[in-house]
């Protein structure tokens, strides 16, 4: 029975790998052997080189970058004040507004594209980057979080600072931020990779390869081939796109994984 | 010894509420403004081009009742959410039991099964697509070697959702693992013992001791997967655009359809009202069956 | 203890606004960008264009946009790849909701309604000189006119036509020169065609028609080759339920389901010709936007013809028109007038149409000595051109995306076996009703 168990487990794993397997076997094999499943020793780069001179990847990933660490920043601003408060302070209205942000957590904003299209024509953001950020700069998920830790802070410790002359914010930036840094990773990590896979929302908003994140740029690289699909090229760029995580993944596993662990469960 | 500003009643209110205004101003433009102006779209009609709009009262809802496609987008979502839910949770604890067992290669193992969750639904997309490929794809050369012909899995009403399941399956199960993963950790290792003293078999002590601690757990792991069954359509566009004739359309999906190509202000806004009901059934579902402390408090 | 409370207030709103501000800068390089070059008198033009054929487009229209600014150092062109025709659309409309539409752009030739109904578009018989227009093939410009006004120029146009694989023919014991002429043809020559191996799957496949993305297009070839047009002149009805229509359907479909000489189910509009090129199909139908491609890649002798006729040959035509849009600037719209007439010299079109396979749309173009070459070398390139004698305009009426859409859903419920043809059209035939009621 166990050994029946760790053997279906072991062809799962495999079976979990295969994907990655043969994205890499389709992505460095001459285009033409896309096609067949022959076991030559043929390598190639061309697919990635092609790929990179057909869409402005490097373009992509620099507006990727700006986006991802643009929403993590504010994010990190807004949702550690927030935190604060809600971990420490008692002030008139604290369960309204406890509550109205629980709705965010209720309602992804991922499902409000249509109505979140119209306020973004409205304000004038349409196709820039900070449209595309901006929905996400408040994140009920990241105070819930930091307010869990900040809660679990002693007391003291704030006491202390006082003592010495620290005021409110010096005392956040002081006390909890430092005490709370695995958590900061956590939601980092989290909020980084979310962010880098969306999609559907910024391929509403963008209309301009200046603007695009790698996500968008290439499934229109993808969707570039109507006359043949051209399984190689698709294969390298996809590649491209997914390999800064995956290295960033191999490399901070263990954080990674407990990030996740941390962002679910507390 | 003196508190400083936190006697002062109202200087502790001026300072929550300074510092929650940036959170409060984003919620309310993009979470608490657009869901209320979204119902009240939802009463009126104005079509592409036309600048006014008309108060049509229910005529939305009325027109989604008889409207064909909505109904088939709903089932498909039923489908997607049953076809995914539940699988990706046994598969998850199984992983998850697996993992955390003494066994070889385990850190490789885990990396495996989690990989995938840090991909790009996109990129997932382009990948499965010529995995499911009919004539070229990895699937088919392997089927052909077993003498069966060319499946066209994405391209026939049969198959289409089976195999967007399977692909989201493949994607979240190793995501949901390390929820169980901490959920195992947190299960105390001397009931492990009491029961190997009193030889417990191993799928016993799974019933009796291993399940029932990881409720919890499991609670929370089927209100995440069923909210990305309503999420998560990302695939759509690269793999099927909906089809064959909306075999593969999911509420979303057809909101992205109905709100960019079509332009329909009115019906959009109404597909987007249901779709925060279903929202809030699935927070009620929250509200009622999990221990809230476990995870806000 | 005292607790700075200025400072603390002082310090939140900065950090706040410094946020906003950072984030507000990269909005406005836009605009800077622009007001600068008004400065020199530039004028700079964003032009969205599809890529839906082989080959490298973007680069092809990338040297062409710099050809011209050097030509013409007072405008910028930046041209925008927008993804596929339909994205084009989408990005075009979202442009244009959002109040910042791009000047010109490549987009369907049927999108004439929708984005006329949109208020989108500037009539552009005032640029027109009448011999200009005059050069067009009459086929082409069905889709750009209405009212009496014309609103768009040709260029990137195509019809489907049907390509041949000479080998597979020879070896069935068929004519490489002689393509099939008719329905009957065809199917008989598929069927001939159709090879399967020891164990009965089939490695050849007789014909391959695709139905992916937008099945109506080529079925809307089957439905003039059996009768009339699909929509009304003034786009506002639609006559998909005609017995001609229903036999043109059952035709298709039993192509696959009764005779087995063609795929089941919806076939992948991108595979097809990775299909013919790798001998797993003998006769494609696809667009002459491929020619170029299937020329550059096929390592077998091919041919390409006309599709094939039932009561007369027929096709519709495809591909996508210039536009210039409506709420820019008049310098703006003359000079995105300068590049539509430079783009679309005779010479260009030639290029164009030897670079891409698609049909120059001017008839003077075929008179270069650069085409004339091309075609004497490489005869297909001239059939797409010829079968245009045939051609009508594509299906095109108000609200297309949404037609689209129905008749879209209800060809592939034929194909994949959900609907009877017959049932398929008549549920098409009433949502279309349905949605084209406001419009009548």
């Amino acid at each position: 029975m166990k050994r029946i168990f760790r053997f279906c487990m072991y062809f799962l794993a495999l079976l979990w790998v295969i994907p990655l397997l043969w994205l890499i076997w389709t992505a460095i094999r001459p285009s033409q052997l896309a096609t067949s499943l022959s076991f030559s020793v043929d390598f190639t780069l061309d697919n990635f080189i092609d790929a990179w001179q057909k869409a402005p990847f490097a373009q992509y990933y620099l507006n990727t970058f700006y986006i991802v660490f643009g929403i993590l920043i504010v994010q990190l601003i807004t949702a550690t004040l927030a935190a604060y408060v809600f971990a420490r302070l008692n002030f008139w209205g604290k369960k309204v507004i406890f509550i109205l942000i629980l709705v965010q957590l209720m309602i992804p904003i991922d499902v409000l594209i249509f109505p979140n299209y119209n306020v973004l024509r409205d304000l004038s953001l349409l196709n820039t980057k900070l449209g595309i950020m901006i929905p996400y700069f408040a994140t009920a998920f990241g105070i819930f979080l930091l307010r869990q830790r900040f809660k679990s802070v002693p007391y003291e410790l704030e006491e202390v600072a006082k003592l010495e002359g620290c005021g409110i914010l010096e005392t956040i930036w002081k006390v909890y931020v430092p005490l709370a840094k695995p958590t900061y990773i956590a939601f980092g990590l989290v909020s980084v990779s979310y962010h880098w896979s969306s999609f559907l929302w910024p391929l509403i908003v963008t209309d301009s390869a200046q603007n695009r994140p790698l996500t968008v740029g290439l499934s229109l690289f993808a969707q570039s081939f109507e006359t043949g699909a051209q399984w190689a090229e698709v294969s390298a760029a996809t590649f491209m796109v997914i390999f800064p995580l995956l290295l960033a993944f191999f490399i901070f596993q263990k954080e990674f994984i407990s990030s996740f662990m941390q962002s679910g469960i507390k | 010894m003196k508190n400083g500003w936190r006697n002062s009643t109202f200087k502790v209110n001026f300072y929550s509420w300074l510092f929650l205004l940036p959170s409060l101003i984003f919620l309310t433009i993009f979470t608490f403004y657009p869901i209320l102006k979204t119902i009240y779209q939802s009463f009126f009609q104005s079509m592409q081009g036309e600048h006014d709009s008309v108060f049509i009262g229910l005529d939305n809802y009325k027109y989604l009742m008889e409207d064909e496609v909505f109904w088939e987008v709903i089932k498909n979502n039923i489908w997607y959410a049953l076809g995914t839910v539940p699988t990706s949770i046994i598969l998850a604890m199984m992983m998850a039991c697996f993992v955390n067992a003494k066994i070889r290669a385990k850190s490789w193992i885990r990396t495996f099964f989690f990989y995938p969750t840090v991909i790009p639904t996109i990129a997932i997309a382009n990948i499965w697509l010529f995995i499911y490929t009919p004539g070229y794809g990895l699937i088919n050369h392997i089927l052909s070697w077993f003498g069966i012909g060319s499946v066209n899995f994405l391209g026939q009403s049969e198959t289409v959702m089976a195999a967007m399941i399977v692909m989201i399956v493949w994607k979240q199960a190793g995501y949901f693992m390390i929820f169980y993963l901490a959920g195992l950790q947190n299960i105390p290792t001397n009931l492990y013992e009491v029961a190997k003293i009193e030889g417990t078999s191993a799928w016993n002590t799974f019933k009796t001791i291993t399940f029932p601690l990881l409720m919890p757990t499991t609670l929370f792991v089927f209100i995440i997967s069923l909210t990305n069954a309503f999420k998560l359509v990302d695939h759509i566009i690269v793999m099927t655009q909906g089809g064959p004739n909306n075999a593969s359309n999911l509420l979303l999906y057809y909101i992205y359809q109905v709100a960019f190509r079509f332009w329909d202000k009115g019906l959009a806004s109404a597909l987007t009202v249901i779709m925060l009901m279903i929202m809030v059934i699935i927070a009620v579902i929250q509200f009622f069956s999990l221990d809230r402390k476990i995870h806000y408090s | 203890m005292k607790f700075n409370f200025k400072k603390n207030v002082v310090l939140t709103l900065t950090l706040f606004l410094l946020i906003l501000a950072g984030c507000t800068n990269s909005t406005t390089t836009k605009t800077d960008d622009i007001s600068k070059g008004s400065k020199k008198e530039k004028i700079e033009l964003s032009f969205y264009f599809p890529v839906s054929v082989g080959g490298p487009v973007t680069k092809i229209i990338d040297q062409l946009a710099e050809d011209f600014m050097a030509e013409n150092p007072t405008i910028k062109v930046n041209p925008i790849y927008a993804g596929s025709y339909a994205d084009t659309m989408t990005r075009a409309q979202t442009s244009v909701q959002g109040g910042n539409p791009p000047d010109l752009a490549v987009i369907l030739a049927t999108e004439l309604y929708t984005l006329r109904s949109m208020d989108a578009i500037e009539p552009l018989d005032r640029f027109i000189e009448d011999d200009y227009i005059n050069d067009f093939y009459e086929g082409f410009l069905e889709n750009s006119q209405a009212d009496g006004k014309t609103w768009s120029i040709p260029f990137q146009r195509s019809t489907p036509v049907m390509y041949y694989n000479k080998e597979a023919f020879a070896k069935a014991g068929l004519n490489p020169e002689k393509p099939p002429k008719n329905w009957d043809q065809l199917l008989s020559y598929a069927k001939k065609l159709t090879i399967k191996d020891g164990s009965g799957e089939v490695e050849q496949w007789g014909v391959e028609i695709p139905s992916s993305g937008f099945p109506y297009w080529l079925f809307q070839g089957f439905a003039l080759q059996n009768g009339k047009n699909l929509m009304s002149d003034d786009g506002k009805e639609v006559y998909f339920d005609t017995p001609e229509n229903v036999e043109a359907l059952q035709f298709i479909v039993d192509l696959s389901r009764k005779y087995g000489v063609m795929p089941k189910n919806v076939i992948d509009w991108a595979t097809v010709p990775s299909d013919f090129m790798k001998g797993k199909t003998a006769i494609m139908y696809h667009t002459t936007g491929n020619l170029t491609n299937v020329k550059n890649n096929a390592d077998f002798e091919f041919g390409v013809a006309y599709q094939s006729a039932n009561k007369s040959y027929g096709s519709p035509t495809g591909g996508g028109n210039l536009y210039i849009f409506k709420d820019i600037p008049e310098e703006h719209k003359k000079a995105a007038w300068k590049f539509i007439k430079w783009l679309t010299t005779p010479k260009r079109a030639a290029q164009w149409s030897i670079d891409t396979g698609y049909i120059a749309t001017r008839k003077s173009a075929y008179e270069t000595k650069l085409m004339k070459d091309y075609v004497k070398s490489f005869p297909p390139a001239a059939v797409a051109r010829d079968q245009l004698e045939y051609a009508s305009a594509e299906l095109s009426t108000y609200n297309n995306g949404r037609i689209y859409q129905v008749i879209n859903d209800n060809l592939q419920a034929a194909i994949v076996g959900d609907k009877s043809p017959a049932e398929a059209l008549k549920d098409a035939q009433q949502e279309a009703d349905r949605i084209l009621k406001p419009y009548n």
